[in-house]
């Protein structure tokens, strides 16, 4: 079989088994987000927490309690990283910088999982596994909790609630996230990652050098970081390691789990506002988007253009051999469309065109299908601007799923768009102003430019991928990416709670003939095009600078 | 009215109480359970398939390593390791400063029109053509290229054959022999399509060792 046919087949298997789950997982998310009863785990976790289940919150209070609980999550990580060195199973490392661990406390808490640190030679097991991986779960669990806001906001009419945030957490992480975990770690541990809690092993080589094997709880760490769209590498060569990914079957299936739960959350959305066929338009979309990156991406890769790959003959640097190219430019492309981040090549030694989709793809918004919960509400607020677009162009006020969208929907939707590309183009701008941080690249000319940008794209849209070769340990970088995370992750929580507010409201509209059918082809089109005349449009010079001056000089 | 303070507390208790109950249950109960049945199911995988050589691990099946000459002088750090001509050799490695340092992966990350890697890349070509004996357009990419993690324990099929015929003479084998070994070594794509044909570098040099 030759390389281009495997490639292929290995993508229709991917596509067949997305679909296989999207029915079932979609459905019992739907189940899990609007069941009336409790699990008897979970009365007691809600006895535990001071909730009671049965209560509802207002769009404001959900909207305090999802800051609360990531303000107490990123003091809580930042202290168990300063103090690693007073706990069990430190290796013997010291207390992590403040500077790194406001960052990474930063990053876990708000699903990027950028990392400014190489895991095996700073922190220790527990905080591995007890810190960061607990946000693996629990950030997972809240973009889902945020999009059930707002679904239920669709769904509503004449209420203030939107549901409670404490239930939505605690069911989407015990019902779905934790049993999945568990059995698919189980299957990573047979097909090779470690799970132990040892330190390094040292070794005499075969041919008398030396070299330390490291140890680590690392499967069940590795599962939840690809199904949770988190991406945070247990090693500094994330998924490239063969720890963490050790033959083409793993790789496979840490493609398959980091897509898995955001291509079905449209089936939950659907069957949640009671018509299938607005989900189906949804997943259209999504999949148009993540097969036109994984094939552009895949193209770009086997051309190996620029000069050191010409000179090699193949896009091989940055690449495992068990991957290959096909292995290497699926992942890098979904990793990139969902706010994964994780990486099993290195992203820098991308061609300069490959390198630019991985950009764009974040630039899109994490929405195709995007991280776990915030891709479809992203997703949903695009739908929204399109309603809105569909309606000015035949004048008629717009409406979606039968809620009016008033200036109040459109503002909170326009702004939620704005927020992310300001954060990018302003963070850009300015790190492009100082000596100092240009002189962080590794690259020079377009390519540096594009390691800055991928960074601030990288850290407001969530997504924790790297152009690796820009170092980012210093203060002011690790603070200023820190607060782009946050800023990108909340302020956009903020405005789709308060749309959800906003419709839950509102009086439903009877559909009537002149209503925009949002489930037809015409509406996937025009959904499509809002996505990328928004993205397109906003981000365009700043891509001419860095990936297309570099691709097409 | 009461106090309102307390109520604006409340929410950041509820918050920290939900987290120290899913830190007991997502990170402490679930890597424990899993490690547990790890260490009991599949302690080879778990523990990182450790290879032996006369009841002594010499490393991975995962992890490539280096199989160079002793330095002249162990205390330069400026003396490139020279590869060792009776071993396969890996890909070049980025992992540390004289590559496969298990305990710093990582890449190169240098971009594809970077002008040093794409110097290099031409000296390596020359190089492994000449190490090997044979034509510089001849040395397949894997071979001038490090990998994303700098620990790459395989070769391609075509960089193994291309090293048979160096590592019989350095040996005294005959290239028949090796060349079966070689053979023996190949995996295939997993389920005919997924991923890339290659060679484990560790196992076929234990593979040597063992054949004497």
């Amino acid at each position: 079989m030759n390389a281009t046919l495997a490639g292929l087949l290995q993508a229709l298997a991917l596509v067949a088994a997305l679909a296989l789950s999207h029915r079932p997982l979609g459905d019992y998310l739907a189940h899990t987000l609007t069941s009336a009863k409790h699990l008897r785990v979970e009365r007691v976790v809600y006895r535990l927490i001071g909730v009671d289940g049965d209560s509802e919150q207002t769009w404001s209070s959900y909207l305090r309690s999802v800051l609360a609980f990531s303000a107490v999550s990123v003091v809580f990580l930042y202290a168990f990283l300063r103090l690693q060195n007073h706990l069990w199973l430190s290796l013997g490392f010291p207390a992590v910088k403040p500077a790194t661990a406001w960052n990474t406390a930063a990053s876990f808490v708000t699903n990027t999982n950028w990392q400014s640190y190489a895991g095996e030679s700073t922190l220790g097991h527990l905080v591995q596994m007890a810190g960061l991986a607990v946000q693996n779960f629990l950030s997972a669990a809240v973009g889902i909790a945020v999009l059930a806001a707002l679904i239920r906001g669709f769904r509503r009419t004449l209420t203030d609630r939107v549901g409670n945030f404490w239930v939505d957490l605690v069911r989407v992480t015990w019902r779905l996230l934790l049993p999945v975990s568990v059995v698919l770690a189980i299957v990573f541990v047979a097909a090779g990652m470690v799970e132990n809690l040892h330190a390094a092993t040292q070794v005499t080589t075969l041919s008398g050098g030396g070299q330390s094997i490291p140890g680590g709880p690392v499967a069940s760490q590795e599962v939840i970081k690809e199904l949770g769209t988190n991406g945070g590498g247990f090693y500094n060569a994330n998924s490239a390691h063969p720890f963490e990914n050790p033959n083409p079957l793993t790789n496979w299936l840490e493609v398959y789990l980091l897509l898995v739960i955001s291509f079905a959350l449209p089936r939950t959305f659907a069957t949640m506002v009671g018509d299938r066929r607005q989900g189906y338009a949804i997943v259209a979309v999504m999949v148009l988007f993540w097969v036109a990156s994984a094939s552009l991406l895949t193209f770009f890769e086997w051309q190996h253009s620029g000069s050191a790959l010409q000179a090699a003959g193949g896009a091989m640097e940055g690449k495992e051999v068990r991957f290959g190219i096909a292995g290497s430019a699926l992942f890098a492309s979904s990793t990139t469309l969902t706010s994964t981040g994780a990486v099993n090549t290195a992203h820098d030694s991308l061609t300069p065109l490959g390198g630019g989709v991985a950009i764009f793809d974040m630039m899109l918004g994490e929405i195709a299908p995007g991280g776990t919960g915030s891709g479809l509400y992203g997703m949903l607020v695009l739908a929204v601007v399109a309603v809105f677009v569909a309606g000015l162009m035949v004048g008629r006020t717009p409406e979606y799923l039968g809620k009016k969208l008033g200036g109040r929907e459109i503002k909170f939707a326009s702004l939620y768009i704005l927020t992310t590309p300001a954060i990018v183009l302003i963070g850009t701008g300015v790190a492009m102003t100082y000596p100092a941080e240009r002189a962080d690249m590794l690259n020079s000319g377009p390519h540096g430019f594009s390691e800055v940008l991928y960074a601030f794209t990288s850290a407001a849209n969530n997504n924790g991928s790297a152009f690796a070769g820009l170092t980012v340990t210093s203060t002011r970088w690790n603070t200023a990416l820190g607060l782009a995370m946050l800023f990108g992750r909340l302020l956009p929580m903020v405005f789709v709670l308060a749309l959800a507010g906003s419709l839950a409201r509102q009086h439903p509209v009877p559909v009537t003939a002149g209503t925009l059918p949002t489930h037809r082809p015409l509406f996937v089109g025009m959904l499509s095009g809002v996505v990328l005349i928004v993205v397109g449009l906003t981000y365009f010079p700043a891509l001419a600078l860095g990936p297309l001056a570099e691709g097409l000089h | 009215m009461a106090n309102p303070f307390p109520a604006l507390l409340r929410v950041y208790l509820t918050g920290l109480r939900v987290l120290l109950v899913f830190t007991v249950l997502c990170g402490l109960a679930y890597p424990l359970l899993i490690t547990g049945i790890a260490q009991l199911a599949f302690s080879h995988q778990a523990n990182g398939s450790q290879l032996k050589q006369g009841g002594q691990v010499v490393g991975s099946s995962l992890l490539g390593q280096n199989f160079t000459l002793p330095k002249k002088n162990p205390a330069d750090p400026n003396e490139q390791p020279r590869p060792d001509p009776r071993w396969f050799q890996p890909r070049p490695s980025a992992a540390g400063a004289d590559g496969y340092d298990a305990a710093a992966s990582g890449a190169s990350n240098l971009g594809p029109n970077d002008a040093d890697l794409t110097r290099t890349v031409r000296e390596r070509r020359a190089a492994v053509a000449a190490f090997d004996g044979v034509a510089p357009a001849q040395v397949p990419p894997d071979a001038l290229t490090a990998s994303g993690s700098g620990l790459d324990p395989d070769i391609s099929p075509a960089y193994a054959d291309e090293q048979v015929q160096r590592v019989a003479r350095a040996r005294g084998l005959d290239p028949a022999v090796v060349r079966q070994l070689v053979d023996d070594h190949r995996t295939g794509r997993t389920l005919g399509f997924l991923g890339n044909p290659r060679v484990d570098v560790l196992a076929l040099n234990l593979a040597l060792v063992r054949l004497g």
